[in-house]
């Protein structure tokens, strides 16, 4: 059904396709506004397609090799090289299946969002080109086997996502969040690039196989990995690295806001990556376990409680943000915490990261649609000031009934998505350790009583007389919060399904550094 | 603000043995150190070469912003075609499918010393042309973009 070309080179068309898109939109979008959106949406339409393509055939056929410049997509090591795999290797296992999934929703339902809720600016076609420089780097993040390649793209979504951060310009207070979110980005980069140095003074190697085979966990490698870990947690938004995240969430366009999300997974699914692909056992899994585990129950209890007394409803979701973070954390800590041990690991190790991988692709589909949704509000009403609102139900009926989807998902409550990942984390860390549960319990029934609040203070009571020309947000802004609600309620509904099939491959790859290591260097 | 006669005509001469100069430094990208990025650098100095000498309103009548950005999009689109180009062989993306064919960049040389042969190297001098001509644009943009921010002469 699909040509075996696309099937073979999808790796490299995933990139191209964003890229392609991206270079001609400043010609293209010159034209007029209709083949503006029709070019931008159709380039991120090809670029999802294939990233699910690509998906689909990771997940029923293994983890896929795209070899850059050889002569065969498969020829991982040049036969002179001395068995160095000195090539940039695409390597996508079913973790980054996973997260080419997230994207391609995501940056789908988001750009066809942007259609109907940037049409009034100017600067267009440097909004999309940045968007689809945006995709491309999150694309790359998560499917590249080589370290300084995951540095390459992290720099190319950090400089597009600083330019969107500061696209509305807003007499400058955009463009001062976006220079935190640019420095900020930037020194964790060189913090990465610092240890990206000392693995290759090592082991004269920059494929994460290759220094996964040879990893030592010297003195240096211990630098390196805190070095990673404090970068990444930085650009996910762990707490106490989160200060850039509500300044930037709030400040760009909240088409934006949606992908820095994503934007902020994928640095998660590199400290991931890093721990449990390049040092795995060699570590010492309990520490480095716990210090994960501390991170995200600082996330999760400081984001819900500096989220409680916002006044402003993207400064607020932005700390609900640092607070689900922690919960993704918390799980796959607890499943790093166990490492090693093969019947913790399969008494709770397993379901405790299957419940944070969940949470993951959860936790971008209901908090992209609560931004999608404060974004269309503030279409309408010009404010994100939750004091100036009130009475929207009686004019923006479908934008309600997303903002609810959303922020029912998003307190854990059935049948809705949150609560299957939730449950499963509860569940597996009870296990582990009761006091976690029992906070990760809390700060849900406060993310709930938080989210009550900001429900009823935009939505409920009387229709408010200066808002009473406000109508409905436009069909496209609409679609886009569609898909993402869809999936929100289909993975509520039938999370059994998405675990067996998504999410538990996903755990399985993420341990077995065995098999990704094999996958380049042949059975070693 | 315009500088004195000296300065402009000084500049005027300057002008073209700078562009050469990058010209040359993009175009051996692959036998002598420097390259695309060298190259386009030492191109976009000439750019501000000649802003500083003339007024800011002279400037952007010679020098369009327009066509700076096209230019920028013309190098990364050159770039990826170099690129797409080995899918349409049929080997991977990126992969050099000019080298040794005896096209363009195509020719094979003995190992040993020689005085260097640029007709080598594949898609490498093509790649070192367009990231040339997208740092040249780039760069000039922004020097334009930075000096459009000071305020006008006797405002």
């Amino acid at each position: 059904m699909i040509p075996a070309f696309i099937v073979t080179h999808s790796p490299a068309l995933m990139i191209i396709a964003p890229l392609v898109g991206a270079f001609l939109s400043p010609f293209i979008c010159r034209i007029s506004s209709t083949v503006r959106s029709i070019w931008v949406g159709g380039a991120m339409a090809v670029t999802s397609a294939i990233a699910l393509i690509l998906a689909l055939n990771v997940y029923s056929a293994g983890t896929r090799l795209y070899v850059f410049g050889a002569s065969t997509a498969s020829a991982a090591i040049p036969p002179d090289s001395g068995g160095i795999p000195i090539r940039i290797i695409f390597e996508i296992d079913p973790m980054s299946a996973l997260m080419l999934v997230i994207t391609a929703i995501s940056g789908f339902a988001i750009i066809v969002y942007s259609l109907s809720s940037e049409r009034s600016h100017t600067g267009l076609e440097s909004y999309y080109t940045l968007y689809l420089l945006m995709i491309t780097g999150i694309l790359g993040m998560v499917s590249t086997g080589d370290i300084f390649n995951f540095f390459v793209f992290l720099e190319i979504l950090s400089l597009a996502s600083a330019g969107l951060i500061a696209y509305r310009i807003d007499g400058g207070v955009a463009v001062e969040a976006a220079l935190k979110y640019f420095v900020l980005s930037t020194i964790g980069a060189l913090a990465i690039l610092v240890a990206i140095g000392i693995y290759y003074g090592q082991y004269n190697a920059l494929n994460m196989a290759m220094i996964a085979a040879r990893m030592q966990f010297s003195v240096l490698d211990q630098v390196a990995l805190v070095l990673i870990i404090a970068a990444l947690a930085m650009k996910c938004g762990a707490v106490p690295m989160h200060f850039w995240t509500p300044d930037a969430y709030s400040m760009a366009p909240s088409s934006i806001t949606a992908l820095l999300v994503v934007a902020s997974q994928a640095s998660l699914y590199g400290l991931f990556r890093t721990v449990f692909t390049l040092y795995n056992v060699t570590l010492n899994a309990a520490t480095v376990g716990w210090l994960i585990i501390i991170l995200g129950v600082l996330s999760m209890v400081v984001g819900v409680t500096m989220a409680i007394p916002q006044k402003n409803v993207k400064r607020l979701m932005a700390y609900h943000a640092v607070s689900q973070t922690g919960y993704m954390l918390l799980g796959v800590g607890v499943g790093l915490a166990v490492l090693g041990n093969q019947s913790l690991l399969d008494a709770f190790g397993y379901m405790a990261m299957e419940g944070g991988i969940f949470h993951i692709i959860n936790h971008a589909m209901y908090k992209g649609l609560l931004f999608l949704t404060a974004g269309a509000i503030f279409l309408r009403l010009g404010t994100y000031n939750l004091n100036r609102m009130g009475g929207l139900g009686h004019s923006m009926k479908w934008t309600m009934v997303f903002f609810v989807i959303g922020a029912l998902a998003i307190a854990g409550i059935p049948p809705f998505n949150g609560f299957a990942s939730k449950i499963m984390i509860y569940e597996s860390v009870f296990v582990f350790n009761p006091l976690l549960a029992v906070i990760a319990m809390v700060v849900s029934i406060l993310t709930l009583a938080s989210f009550v609040k900001v429900f009823h203070s935009i939505f409920m009571g009387p229709a408010l007389p200066e808002y009473s020309e406000v109508k409905e947000a436009p069909m496209p802004m609409l679609a886009g919060m569609g898909i993402l609600a869809v999936v929100v309620i289909l993975f509520g509904l039938f999370p059994g399904i998405v675990v067996e099939s998504l999410i538990a491959p996903a755990a399985h790859a993420l341990v077995d550094q065995g098999a990704y290591v094999a996958a380049v260097l042949g059975g070693v | 603000m315009r500088m004195s006669k000296i300065v402009r005509t000084g500049a005027n001469l300057l002008y073209p043995f700078i562009l050469i100069f990058g010209l040359y430094v993009i175009m051996h990208g692959h036998l002598t150190p420097g390259g695309g990025f060298q190259g386009g650098a030492v191109v976009a100095t000439g750019v501000a070469l000649v802003i500083v000498a003339y007024s800011f309103e002279e400037v952007t009548s010679m020098i369009k912003k327009v066509g700076m950005k096209a230019r920028e999009s013309i190098g990364l689109l050159i770039f990826i075609g170099a690129g797409i180009g080995a899918l349409a062989v049929g080997a991977p993306f990126f992969s050099n499918f000019l080298a040794h064919s005896g096209l363009l960049f195509g020719q094979s040389i003995p190992s040993g010393p020689n005085p260097g042969d640029l007709n080598t190297a594949g898609v490498i001098p093509i790649m070192n042309l367009a990231v040339g001509i997208e740092v040249w644009g780039g760069l000039a943009i922004i020097v334009l973009y930075m000096l459009s921010s000071i305020p006008k002469e006797g405002s």
